[in-house]
């Protein structure tokens, strides 16, 4: 991760720690998360629930709900540090250079306005367009995320699209800005198999045509695997792995990506039983030290119960986990 | 099992439930008063259109579909949350529809029992787990003894996985795949033989669900459990059942068994939702995406109700309703192209 | 039902330190200790509960019975007036009445008609809420248009309405005998309108989730369903609402008493005190008006803090 590149990454999250403080103590639902997105990148962030892969994301945008808060680390868009902005001066930065595609495309749309007002206002807001050209430029934009009848329906009320519909209405609202990133929280989930399909592809295909870098949060490996180049798999607020697609998911390292992915139903070869991890993702308040992952780990040792790993490179991968330490045969046997 | 069981009466060779022609018609019409002044007509929204299906004892059968195809309003239907507008569900060969009385349903009903999809909405947050689960016991009256039925609670916990001891927890102290395990306790406390289990896994985490389908599969075999499974995953569809009907705005479009529809899918629709699978595996495999989206039920297309989405729909399609008719690998398909082979192989 | 008795012995009797624990634990109790305001209300209101009910222990003297008036002692100022009597805290009124002990009385009958007419309106709303709510159709058609047409009439209008129709038909000292009755009558069935429509509300939130499904699939008796499964679930809100509608029959009371529609002057209530010194207002003899208006104020007030601290606590959205 710390390799020296010539060329500066698009996004660089290093140390980022997210708190909740509550009145039984203070919670920390991100840990010492540290990553990077190239630009044109498409990066899949997964995790089961609980696991701080949206608060990640929402940390990044400065989207935390209070009392959530990023209490270290910084983050960097094109080398500037955007986590310790002013919320006006964030504001802005979300609409021109970091475009939001979230689960329920209704919290980004306003009921009250037409998609049309939504879109000409955005334009107008962070492009120097004319009303009349930023109209074009949003019907324009409408027929690219294959809205048909993009001249009729600019006019239309929210609740008048289909669930499909109003998510890739929110897509051309996230990328009218020409943004540089998008960050998309489980964008797909809340759509059907078929509708699915259709927006991944859309989205995949947007990003590349405008040039934008994508995070795309999500707990479905299948969208991660048709979407991403790289993919981070964070468990209990830590990354647990991260590398390019093809490689987490045929040889993942660490021992949760391995029972994640096994854990997973497949169409291509009958199984009795599916892989299954034991126990359940630790609450908040109560992370096990060292490895969160090794009271459900069965690959176990003493190491793991006391230290807490970091990502170590592993071939092309890393992963948090002492089996991949270089010094695992000393350890074991010390 | 314990005391509270009865020898399950009636034949043994026919299917242990048996559903025939049934539909569901909802009235979404405005209030009366309205629909007078504005002089429109009532609006009958067909959620199940004459749905036909059997399963054999100990076996799974799954409805898939996609979000509206009717598929949760069949699971209703056949455990009587709502009464079918036409057609009926027999219980080894006893038509329940039929039976009005509470004295007449309470038998069936202890027989079979339902897992919802909701794990945070499908337990009284005010109960005690304990309580939850002896539910189906003490309202069908089945153990007189406190002792015995403590005694059965601790059994069914330690059965779906639990320790006797989270029986004196309330639910808000567990995660949803326990809770899930609770869900299904409670179902099985009553020792039925038939579950009907409503997307029971689709509020999970994927390492949850796959915790979940294998201890269903286990009480299957332990059991010898029959299950109506209900979902819109096509791979969890394909891991549990024996075979699996594919919905289509109420209607079943493909009925087959499970390795013949994934292996050779007859149906257009059912080619389509295998396409739209994410391919896991990054074989490069080519897909389509599916075109167009579910039409509104409310006004459903004429003749068949794909056609609009259908690469292969012609005129007759757009005409005349299809039903369905034996497929080449043995499914049933409800499809004019299926039926006159117009639908090239797929090759690879 | 026999369901009430039905939960295990283990589960009620056996956890109750456990439960205590979870009491203390819980974000109600921790919102309470941390509202300074919350906790005065609240000891104001015990306060004035224990006044009421222990009123024969802690009054110097029963201003009711006619063997303990001095009427040497009338119209004595308080206390620390000049011309009090240290034994007449708050003085005396124009029989020799020490006010303070009336004032104790007086909020006895207070407090009972308003605790009973919440009770009555409860029971009667709740009932009828969580029938309208489960059973939907043309019952709630028909509870809810009743409860539409009760709205229309002031609370006051349908309390002086109970009131003539019993001065009627009872006679004059059955009616004063049979006051209080009709007061909790009166204010009681006025009342119940927004419990239904409250507890109608919630029951049909619940109805749908699935755990009522369940029960109905496991084959429970609708009532069963209704009061074991909806109800509890449906409390919370019914509690804000029970709270505050205590504060509002207590001054209802107060207004139907001081409009002497309410208990008779043998049988006061703050609200009849009210009314009685009033009349000696303007001769200067002020507390025997300004003390039970002032216990009245003070009670009410508390009433209404601790129901609007209820409301916050268990709906944490509103904050």
């Amino acid at each position: 991760m710390t390799s020296t590149r010539a060329n500066r990454p698009l996004l660089e999250v290093r140390n980022l720690r997210v708190e909740f403080p509550t009145r039984r103590g203070t919670l920390v639902a991100v840990d010492d998360v540290s990553f990077h997105i190239d630009a044109g990148e498409v990066l899949g962030v997964v995790g089961e629930s609980g696991a701080g892969k949206s608060l990640t994301g929402a940390a990044i945008i400065g989207l935390l709900e209070p009392p959530g808060r990023i209490a270290g680390g910084e983050v960097r868009l094109e080398d500037k540090r955007i986590d310790n902005l002013s919320a006006e001066h964030l504001r802005r930065i979300r609409g021109r250079q970091i475009g939001a595609v979230f689960q329920d495309p209704l919290t980004s749309l306003d009921p009250l306005f037409t998609v049309g007002q939504q879109l000409v206002e955005t334009i107008m807001t962070h492009l120097d367009l004319s009303e009349a050209q930023a109209r074009s430029r949003a019907i324009e934009l409408l027929r690219e995320v294959g809205i048909p009848g993009a001249e009729r329906r600019i006019d239309h009320y929210p609740h008048q699209f289909s669930g499909g519909m109003r998510q890739r209405v929110v897509i051309a609202l996230a990328l009218c800005a020409q943004p540089r990133l998008i960050i998309a929280d489980e964008p797909t989930t809340a759509l059907d198999v078929s509708i699915q399909a259709q927006i991944i592809t859309l989205l995949k295909r947007l990003c590349r045509e405008h040039g934008a870098a994508v995070m795309l949060v999500t707990h479905d490996m299948g969208v991660i695997a048709e979407t991403a180049d790289r993919v981070a798999v964070m468990y209990a607020g830590r990354i647990a792995e991260i590398g390019p697609v093809g490689e987490v998911i045929r040889k993942p390292r660490h021992p949760y990506t391995i029972g994640l992915m096994g854990s997973i139903p497949k169409l291509d070869r009958a199984v009795a039983r599916l892989v299954q991890i034991e126990g359940a993702m630790p609450r908040l308040t109560a992370i096990p030290t060292g490895c969160a992952f090794n009271p459900r780990c069965p690959k176990v040792f003493e190491r793991c119960r006391h230290e807490r790993p970091d990502l170590m490179p592993v071939e092309t991968n890393h992963a948090a986990c002492w089996l991949h330490a270089p010094t695992l045969t000393e350890a074991t046997r010390g | 099992m314990a005391d509270g069981s009865t020898p399950p009466g009636g034949p043994k060779s026919g299917p242990l439930l048996s559903v025939r022609n049934i539909a569901r018609y909802f009235d979404v019409s405005k209030p009366w008063l309205a629909r007078v002044i504005e002089g429109q007509p009532r609006l009958l929204l067909k959620a199940v259109d004459g749905v036909s299906f059997d399963i054999p004892r100990g076996q799974t059968l799954s409805l898939v579909g996609e979000s509206g195809c009717g598929k949760s309003t069949v699971a209703r239907l056949v455990v009587g949350l709502y009464r079918p507008t036409r057609g009926q569900v027999e219980f080894e060969g006893v038509n329940v529809t039929a039976l009005r009385r509470r004295s007449e349903l309470a038998p069936i009903r202890r027989r079979f029992q339902m897992i919802f999809q909701d794990p945070y909405a499908s337990l009284n947050p005010r109960w005690r787990v304990r309580d939850i689960i002896a539910e189906p016991i003490r309202a069908h009256g089945l153990m007189k003894d406190s002792g015995a039925l403590n005694r059965r609670v601790d059994e069914l916990l330690r059965l779906v996985r639990l320790a006797p001891a989270d029986g004196e927890k309330y639910p808000h102290e567990f995660s949803g795949g326990q809770r899930q395990r609770i869900s299904i306790a409670r179902a099985l406390s009553s020792n039925p033989e038939f579950l009907v289990c409503d997307e029971p896994t689709s509020a999970l985490d994927v390492s949850v669900q796959a915790q979940i389908l294998n201890l269903m599969k286990d009480l299957q075999r332990e059991l010898g459990l029959t299950y109506l499974f209900i979902s819109h995953n096509l791979a969890v569809v394909f891991h549990i059942s024996d075979r699996v009907g594919v919905m289509y705005l109420g209607r079943i479009v493909e009925l087959a068994e499970s390795k013949a529809l994934f292996a050779a899918p007859q149906h257009p629709y059912t080619r389509m939702l295998l396409d739209a699978i994410p391919d896991l595996e990054m074989s490069g495999r080519g897909r389509t995406p599916v075109a167009g989206e579910v039409p509104n039920p409310l006004n459903p297309p004429t003749g068949c109700a794909f056609h609009p989405r259908c690469p292969w729909a012609n005129e007759r399609c757009r005409r005349e309703e299809p039903v369905a008719k034996p497929a080449p690998n043995g499914a049933l398909a409800a499809c004019h192209a299926v039926e006159e082979r117009r639908i090239p192989e797929k090759t690879g | 039902m026999a369901d009430a008795t039905e939960m295990s012995a283990r589960s009620a009797g056996g956890t109750a330190p456990a439960a205590l624990q979870r009491a203390f634990d819980s974000d109600i109790f921790y919102s309470f200790r941390n509202s300074p305001i919350t906790m005065l209300a609240a000891v104001v209101t015990l306060l004035g509960f224990v006044g009421a009910i222990f009123a024969p222990w802690l009054a110097t003297q029963n201003p009711f019975d006619l063997r303990t008036l001095n009427l040497m002692d009338a119209s004595l100022p308080p206390a620390w007036v000049e011309g009090g009597e240290a034994k007449y805290l708050f003085g005396t009124d124009n029989q020799g009445r020490d006010v303070f002990s009336t004032i104790l009385y007086g909020s006895r009958i207070s407090l009972l008609v308003g605790v009973g007419s919440v009770l009555l309106a409860l029971v009667l709303g709740v009932g009828l809420g969580l029938l309208s709510g489960y059973a939907g159709g043309s019952i709630d058609a028909f509870i809810m248009r009743v409860a539409d047409v009760q709205l229309s009439f002031p609370a006051i209008l349908i309390a002086l309405l109970i009131d003539g129709i019993t001065r009627a038909i009872l006679p004059r000292e059955a009616h004063d005998a049979a006051a209080v009755y009709v007061l909790i009558l009166s204010i009681g069935a006025s009342g119940w309108v927004q419990y239904a429509r409250t507890v109608r509300g919630s029951t049909m939130v619940e109805k749908n989730k699935e755990y009522v499904q369940a029960a109905r699939v496991i084959g429970r008796h609708p009532f069963a369903i209704m009061l074991r499964h909806v109800l509890p679930n449906v409390m919370g809100p019914v509690l804000v609402i029970a709270t505050i509608h205590l504060a509002v029959a207590i001054i209802t009371e107060a207004t139907l008493s001081f409009l002497g529609v309410g208990v008779p002057p043998t049988q006061p209530s703050l609200g009849t005190l009210i009314r009685i010194g009033n009349n000696f207002l303007f001769s200067g003899e002020w507390w025997i008006t300004v003390f039970p208006g002032a216990a009245l104020v003070i009670m009410v007030l508390a009433v209404n803090l601790l129901g609007d601290w209820l409301r916050d606590a268990l709906n944490p959205k509103l904050r």
